[in-house]
């Protein structure tokens, strides 16, 4: 059964109440997530939900209404409401907008699923979480938490300018962390990064993650690191693991080269950018190793999709290239403002949510050295993987981030493990200072990417690789 | 009875039928409708609404717990979410922790409903947009005008029944002044249950002013600071301690800072969580809400609770479970800081005092983007932002560029740290995240240690 005449229909009302373009997302979605501790099952949530969003465009003004009922009756009243909301916003008018053109898209997608997450016996899945934390509760984590998230939707989108289009995506991830807790801190090592890893597959993903190989080994890495050493304080060369490297491009690479940040449509909240529109193609980002591709058509990355939540089909594009600034992440009405020709980012976290801009898979190409020419070549320095904190500005220049673990390297060789790393930097100075990069890629998937009003959870790709950077600060502490 | 009163006791029938009388099951009904009028560059750029309704189902059978929920709720949805749960509840591994269904128990009273922002309408929110922006005089002004309507019921098969409803309004405007290369912004927030409440241009006017006093901000070298800090600021603490400090699953798990019966705080400092002045009035457990002490005169008093985190603890349910608890922990959700309550008019009069007293020191507006480093002495790192002046002798100097800081939030709090706290509390909306409000006065504290400057 597909719900394209909800989307028509509501499509039709708004219209027909004044709108001058309109599209409609008709959604089904199930999703499900367990978590477990110390070998016990302490939470699992089944989500079933469907309804329609309608988007008006009333002269130049927006306006977007959402119901949970897909009936063409419901439909169209949500179309209608959607026309009414955007007659309402011309009373404080922007600027002109226009929608860059895209062909009319008639189609479907579906992303790969080997095995369907929906249909893995809870039974097993229950088993191997409580089995990980158990394991690691006895090699020494105080506390041992693992978790798993699937997520199935279809999409039917109708638009006014012929937009058909149904999506069907399944995604699946887990991961686990182990705490040690000590007399005044605590320490965290998780696997197999911060929160999991997560793609738009099924539970083959999760297998292959192999999380009982490893659950031992982050117990006693954390119980470990309550007695390390503190990361040493001052400048130095720096070293980050894969799956920090993906933080780092999220927060330092992926949200700055929103557009609508970048046009201030975020300003009182997520923020702005400090990039500087009459400089795409000109600003030097980071170093000539750096190369950031937006690639919503990597398969089985957390961002994938056939088509975004405008209905323009996924596509690659450069946003760094050998170190310069060169695209933006842009939806059809932002591109317009910009004096772009391309949209494909736009996307929503449901029917009830507004379609804005978001990441989609964005990082870094394969450099060209190994994980272990990047230790190997350097003489003094820190080594730091796994994100613990994150923080950034509102402008997206200044971060600082935690990281689970360190250490030091010397004369070529990993040395001793150091607690509580830190380091901080402004991001076009942190990148341009980047001077070896492994090709060991791996596309990192972050299920939780905060971003809008309301509030829209985000689900973003990123592959990333270590690199090394020099003259970083670490060892921030209060 | 309501539509949602139905709900839940049409869910909480098909679940007995399909689990039988031995089962433990509870029904959480809820319908919303929200409405969220987005402003950037001085126009509406987003204008959204959405009616949401959904059933929450937990059952207990058999040794074993599982929860779903569903927006389908018609019978035929509510019949698919029990044969859905009960089908989990057989699979799932043991719940040694289970801790029972909440008693009949009724509650306090029913969160502020007002018939006006029920049905507040997309014009209505736009005038005070509107007014906002005209009130910011030509500087580029941003944010958004919300409202919100939730009706709820809860019911066990214990025999406890409870319903309810509450409306939320609220408003976070910027203006932006430019000049140079670096903007300067100013801000203001205000939350109410009553759209009648937010005087768009008198938000405008405070917004706009503040950020005419931060154009040409100076460079100044990070280092400890005593700071006051305004009610956005005190906002993040109150935010950052329900989160981590009295989070009943971390108290448990021996990660919280807090200790009940110790003096870990200023004596000045009385915090409760105050459920009274917004949100639904029980818990997604059906335990009714009340206000609580977290710390009372410098003493830490209490942690919130769930029923399960309050059976691994020995304690009593605060009434602090949702449906993230089991995961993140049950969480205040509306803390306050007990201010002097003696008719002052407005936190500004708080600050200038505040202000006249500092030798040397920053007044803060605003902090953004803090995350912890670690949780149990409770280190945050995070940004000032929309604001912040150098005091000196008594006087704002002038205004600086935003820092960077790296401090442990009841390190600032702790005992001989608070040197004041403001007359006047103002609710805080949340970012337009719902659920959460925070009543903030303003803080004088001794020290405050910034780590770097924002922009390097």
């Amino acid at each position: 059964m597909t719900h394209f005449d909800a989307a028509t229909a509501a499509v039709e009302a708004a219209l027909a109440a004044g709108a001058r373009y309109a599209d409609a997302r008709a959604m089904e979605r199930r999703d499900e997530s367990m978590t477990a501790r110390n070998g016990t099952v302490t939470a699992l949530l089944e989500n079933e939900d469907a309804g329609i969003g309608v988007r008006a465009l009333v002269g130049s003004s927006w306006g977007y209404y959402a119901m949970p009922d897909l009936t063409p009756r419901a439909a169209r009243a949500a179309g209608e409401r959607a026309a009414e909301i955007a007659a309402a916003s011309g009373s404080v008018p922007g600027p002109a907008v226009d929608l860059v053109p895209v062909e009319a898209q008639v189609g479907s997608w579906s992303s790969r699923c080997d095995e369907d997450p929906l249909a893995v016996p809870l039974s097993e899945k229950g088993d191997l979480l409580t089995s990980v934390t158990e394991t690691a509760h006895r090699a020494g984590a105080d506390v041992a938490n693992a978790v798993y998230q699937v997520w199935a939707a279809t999409t039917w989108l109708v638009s006014s300018a012929g937009h058909r289009i149904e999506q069907r995506v399944s995604k699946s991830g887990a991961g686990m962390s182990a705490t040690a807790i000590g007399p005044d801190e605590t320490q965290r090592r998780s696997y197999p990064s911060v929160r999991g890893q997560y793609g738009t597959r099924g539970w083959e993903l999760v297998r292959e993650l192999d999380l009982p190989a490893n659950a031992e080994r982050i117990a006693e890495e954390s119980r470990a690191l309550l007695t390390a050493p503190l990361c040493p304080a001052g400048e130095t060369t720096l070293i980050l693991g894969g799956d920090q490297m993906m933080m780092q491009i999220h927060e330092s690479v992926g949200h700055a080269i929103e557009l609508d940040r970048i046009l201030g449509w975020e300003a009182a909240m997520a923020g702005t950018s400090w990039l500087d529109l009459r400089k795409l193609g000109s600003l030097r980002y980071g170093s000539e190793l750096m190369n950031i591709v937006i690639d919503p058509t990597i398969e089985g990355a957390l961002g994938s999709f056939g088509y975004d939540d405008e209905g323009t089909p996924a596509q690659r594009r450069d946003a760094v290239r050998d170190g310069i600034w060169v695209g933006v992440l842009a939806g059809r009405d932002s591109a317009a403002v910009a004096g772009l020709d391309y949209g494909g980012s736009v996307r929503a976290d449901g029917w009830a949510r507004i379609p804005m801009v978001r990441m989609t898979n964005v990082g870094l190409e394969p450099g060209p050295h190994s994980t272990e020419e990047i230790i190997g070549s350097t003489d003094d320095g820190v080594y730091m993987e796994t994100n613990r904190s994150w923080s950034i500005d509102d402008k997206r220049l200044n971060f600082q981030f935690g990281c689970e673990i360190g250490w030091e390297v010397k004369n070529g060789k990993r040395g001793r493990m150091i607690r509580n790393p830190t380091y901080t930097g402004i991001g076009p100075t942190f990148w341009q200072s980047m001077d070896m990069l492994s090709r060991d890629v791996v596309a990192y998937g972050t299920p939780n990417c905060g971003k809008g009003q309301p509030g829209q959870v985000g689900h973003t790709g990123h592959p990333a690789a270590p690199a090394r950077f020099q003259n970083v600060r670490v060892g921030v502490r209060a | 009875m309501n539509v949602v009163d139905n709900l839940a006791a049409r869910a909480l029938e098909l679940a007995k039928a399909e689990l039988g009388p031995a089962a433990e099951i509870e029904v959480l009904a809820e319908r919303e409708r929200a409405a969220l009028t987005r402003f950037a560059n001085s126009y509406i750029h987003q204008n959204v609404a959405d009616e949401s309704a959904r059933v929450t189902l937990r059952v207990h059978h058999d040794g074993r717990t599982a929860a779903a929920n569903t927006s389908r709720v018609d019978d035929g949805g509510l019949r698919a979410l029990a044969t859905r749960v009960a089908a989990a509840a057989r699979l799932l591994p043991a719940d040694r922790l289970w801790p029972g269904l909440a008693p009949p128990a009724s509650a306090t009273g029913h969160g502020p409903v007002d018939q006006a922002t029920a049905e507040a309408t997309p014009a209505e929110r736009a005038e005070r947009v509107k007014a906002f922006v005209t009130a910011a005089d030509g500087l580029a002004a941003a944010g958004y005008c919300g409202t919100t309507h939730v009706e709820s019921a809860f019911a066990n098969s214990a025999g406890h029944h409870l319903a309810g409803a509450y409306t939320e309004a609220a408003f976070d405007g910027v203006a932006r002044a430019t000049a140079g290369s670096t903007p300067a912004d100013g801000v203001s927030r205000f939350a109410s249950s009553r759209i009648g409440d937010i005087d768009g241009a008198a938000l405008g006017t405070r917004a706009a002013g503040k950020a005419r006093s931060s154009v040409d901000a100076a460079y100044l070298p990070p280092g400890e600071y005593e700071v006051v800090l305004e009610p956005e600021a005190v906002a993040d603490l109150l935010a950052v301690l329900g989160m981590y400090c009295f989070n009943g699953k971390m108290f448990v798990e021996h990660q919280t800072y807090a200790k009940p019966g110790e003096a870990q705080f200023d004596p000045v400092l009385s915090i409760v969580d105050d459920p009274s002045a917004a949100g639904r009035p029980f818990d997604s457990e059906g335990t009714p809400k009340r206000p609580l002490d977290l710390v009372r005169d410098g003493v830490t008093t209490a942690v919130t609770h769930s029923r399960r985190t309050a059976a691994e603890a020995g304690a009593e349910s605060t009434g602090h479970a949702s449906l993230g608890s089991d995961v993140w922990g049950p969480i205040g959700t509306h803390l306050t800081i007990d201010a002097a309550s003696d008719g002052a008019q407005s936190p500004a009069a708080d600050v200038a005092a505040m202000v006249e007293g500092v030798q040397r020191g920053l007044l803060v507006t605003d902090i953004w983007y803090t995350r912890v480093l670690d949780p149990r002495p409770l280190i945050m790192t995070g940004l000032t932002r929309n604001g912040v002046w150098l005091i000196e002798n008594g006087e704002v100097a002038g205004p600086v560029r935003n820092l960077r800081f790296t401090q442990g939030y009841p390190q600032a709090l702790g005992p001989g740290r608070v040197l004041g706290i403001g007359r006047c509390a103002v609710t805080q909306p949340t970012h337009g995240f719902g659920y959460q409000s925070y009543r903030a006065p303003a803080l004088r504290l001794a020290s405050w240690r910034f780590t770097g400057g924002a922009e390097g």
